[in-house]
């Protein structure tokens, strides 16, 4: 059991993931939060003879949920309440950043200040008096570099030494009007909090759901109304608008009294802007998109297939040994057929998938993902999806199950199941052989032409999938494209290899669980009725795609549908996805 | 000075922002991100497909589509 619980917020960008893995190590707990499909990361690391428990959050820019990963982030700070809470903060970006650290202040969370990203601070020679810092926030602030280990055992030892002690909420002077309405609130709700009064002046709807459930909740939420309206008339404005430009004010303050930057006039172009001259120019910006896109397929197909190959045969090697050492019986079949056969032929995908997670792994670190979003989000918008969407459909042509796996980066839940429901349209190469059947069978003379087609007939089907699924099942749901673009920074490769492995981890279990259970399934269907030959026209399977092979009208698909119907689960690799 | 919406602005053009059109969640998470009255606000450059477009606002980029930069007013100095 630990002893301490404490959690890492802060906006993205900021190096949460950086510090979370420098202060935990190899051995994290990766799930995902209860009920939703967001990454959820944890881990233990001991300090002093504590056992501390981390909880990293999504990545925020405020208490308020826009997405699914504020609000997560939100309801955890909000209501679990965390003996301390550590805000990672990018320094060289403060005063955006400590939006979030004043909020977090303002709720009362135990708060420790990481200004991250000194380097950079340091770099551009602005000059940042972290103790004044700390003095006017009225907690501690510790400055680090994470990548490079530098403050973090002054982290640690801040952690410890706030969870001895109860930080008092921040109070930032709004002026007469609001205090007023804030006394008025703060006197009609039992527990005296007055972030919860500001919450209500600001019609937060997080914040009304849960007072809904207290004794005296419908007559607070009344009275914070008639207060909210009041003070809209009195301060020409609505009183949320007020509020955030207010803790703004109170920032600009900050930054005026701790930050000096250097007084040269002419602003210095940074080694980022530069690159995005070139990666996001008009004229090159698309290609040099679709050069990494390029280089992403190759390299997960060309440098994976050999050794999903390998796998393979390996599987295909073992499958053997198991039926000739346990001779002819059911549970040789199970084993060699089923089991071994069918876990390794979804195995097999491991080396694209590690290659996969690579990949995407370094274009996420080095800030790229949000530049190919910015490069493609026209296009992509018009089909009612996001900028991101596209690196998903790209990977489907090699194979399904990677695009899908990518879909993950995606954060609104509607783009994700968008991307996912239209991912299968792209032809995948394991389609490739059963176009080939097709075409060369019907359309001797044009089989190239027409497998090119059946590419782009999927392609098109793709969109039109999409345009529908918006318009029925996303009607008006238009997310705004809200996304900064982080500074290029080189990722680290200890970290993009520790992301690949927990993601890849999470494939390998899926293989172990689901993935067998279905295994298991198609086995008996092809074993069945007793006494057949296996997956022979007899069994189960074999009749079930006898059933279906009319409808392909010509017998000889017979053998074609049946390997559909091992789908994706086996028959389809046989085929070489 | 005249008052604009910042979608448009031409590239590399500086501007004070005045105000956000349209009470909504999208105005308030605007304004979370820094996009608040009396802030400078630089258009870098614009996408090759023509939208979205890349702003600087307190020292940091942000990209917005047009649709939600023209609920940006702005004044050129």
């Amino acid at each position: 059991m630990a002893e301490l619980t404490i959690c890492l917020g802060g906006n993205p960008n900021a190096g949460k993931t950086t510090v979370f893995n420098k202060l935990i190590g190899a051995h994290q707990k990766v799930g995902n939060w209860p009920g939703v499909t967001v990454e959820k990361k944890e881990g233990n690391y001991s300090y002093q003879g504590k056992s501390i428990r981390v909880v990293d959050l999504p990545g925020t820019y405020s208490l308020t949920a826009y997405s699914l990963d504020e609000r997560i982030a939100s309801d955890f700070l909000v209501k679990e309440q965390p003996d301390v809470s550590v805000a990672i903060v990018d320094a060289s970006n403060l005063e955006r950043n400590l939006y979030l650290v004043v909020e977090l202040l303002e709720l009362g969370a135990n708060l420790v200040v990481d200004l991250n990203m000194m380097d950079l601070v340091r770099q551009k020679k602005w000059r940042l008096d972290v103790e004044q810092l700390s003095k006017s926030l009225g907690a501690p602030v510790v400055s680090t570099v994470a990548n490079r280990c530098e403050g973090l055992e002054e982290l640690q030892e801040a952690i410890a030494a706030a969870a001895k002690c109860q930080a008092q909420p921040l109070k930032i002077d709004y002026g007469p009007e609001v205090e007023n309405a804030l006394g008025q609130l703060t006197a009609s709700i039992n527990t005296p909090s007055r972030w919860l009064a500001l919450k209500l002046l600001e019609n937060n709807s997080q914040v009304k759901e849960w007072l809904q459930g207290w004794p005296q909740g419908e007559k607070i939420l009344h009275k914070a109304e008639v207060l909210a309206a009041d003070l809209g008339k009195l301060i020409a404005d609505d009183p949320e608008t007020y509020l955030i430009e207010r803790r703004y004010g109170f920032i600009n303050g900050l930054m005026k009294e701790c930050l000096a930057k250097p007084l040269d006039l002419a602003e210095r172009i940074s080694l980022s802007d530069k690159i995005d001259k070139i990666v996001l120019n008009r004229w090159l910006g698309i290609p040099i998109f679709l050069l990494f896109m390029w280089l992403t397929f190759k390299l997960v197909f060309d440098l994976g297939s050999p050794l999903a190959d390998y796998i393979d045969g390996g599987f295909g090697w073992l499958a053997e040994a198991t039926k000739t050492g346990l001779g002819e019986n059911w549970l040789a079949s199970l084993l060699g057929d089923g089991i071994i056969a069918g876990v390794g032929s979804v195995l097999v995908f491991l080396p694209n998938i590690l290659i996969l997670f690579l990949m995407i792994g370094i274009l996420e670190d080095s800030g790229y993902m949000a530049r190919a979003a910015f490069v493609m989000d026209r296009f992509m918008h018009s089909l009612g999806l996001h900028g991101k969407s596209f690196i998903p459909m790209i990977l489907g042509l090699g194979c399904n199950i990677p695009g899908i796996m990518a879909c993950r980066t995606l954060e609104s839940r509607k783009d994700r199941l968008l991307t996912i429901l239209i991912n299968p349209f792209m032809s995948c190469s394991a389609r490739l052989p059963i176009y080939v059947l097709f075409a060369g069978a019907f359309f001797a003379h044009h089989a190239g032409a027409v497998i090119f087609i059946l590419y782009v007939l999927g392609i098109i089907v793709a969109v039109l999938t999409a345009l529908l699924f918006k318009s029925l099942f996303f009607k008006g749901q238009v997310a705004p494209l809200i996304m900064e673009l982080p500074p290029y920074r080189m990722p680290t490769v200890k970290s993009v290899l520790l992301q690949m492995w927990q993601r890849a981890s999470m494939f390998v279990k899926k293989a172990g669980t689901i993935i067998l259970a279905g295994v298991i399934l198609i086995w008996l269907l092809s074993s069945l009725p007793v006494g057949v030959e296996y997956a022979s026209e007899q069994s189960w399977i074999g009749q079930l795609g006898k059933v279906f092979a009319p409808l392909f009208v010509a017998p000889i698909f017979y053998r074609a549908v049946r390997l559909l119907f091992y789908g994706d689960v086996a028959a389809l690799h046989s085929l070489h996805c | 000075m005249s008052a604009l919406v910042l979608n448009s602005l031409k590239k590399g053009q500086k501007a004070r922002i005045t105000g956000i059109t349209n009470n909504s969640d999208l105005k308030r998470r605007l304004l979370k991100m820094g996009l608040v009255r009396g802030e400078i606000i630089e258009v870098e450059r614009v996408a090759p497909l023509g939208d979205p477009i890349d702003v600087v606002v307190k020292g940091y980029h942000l990209s917005l589509r047009q649709e939600e930069a023209k609920l940006v007013e702005v004044e050129v100095a």
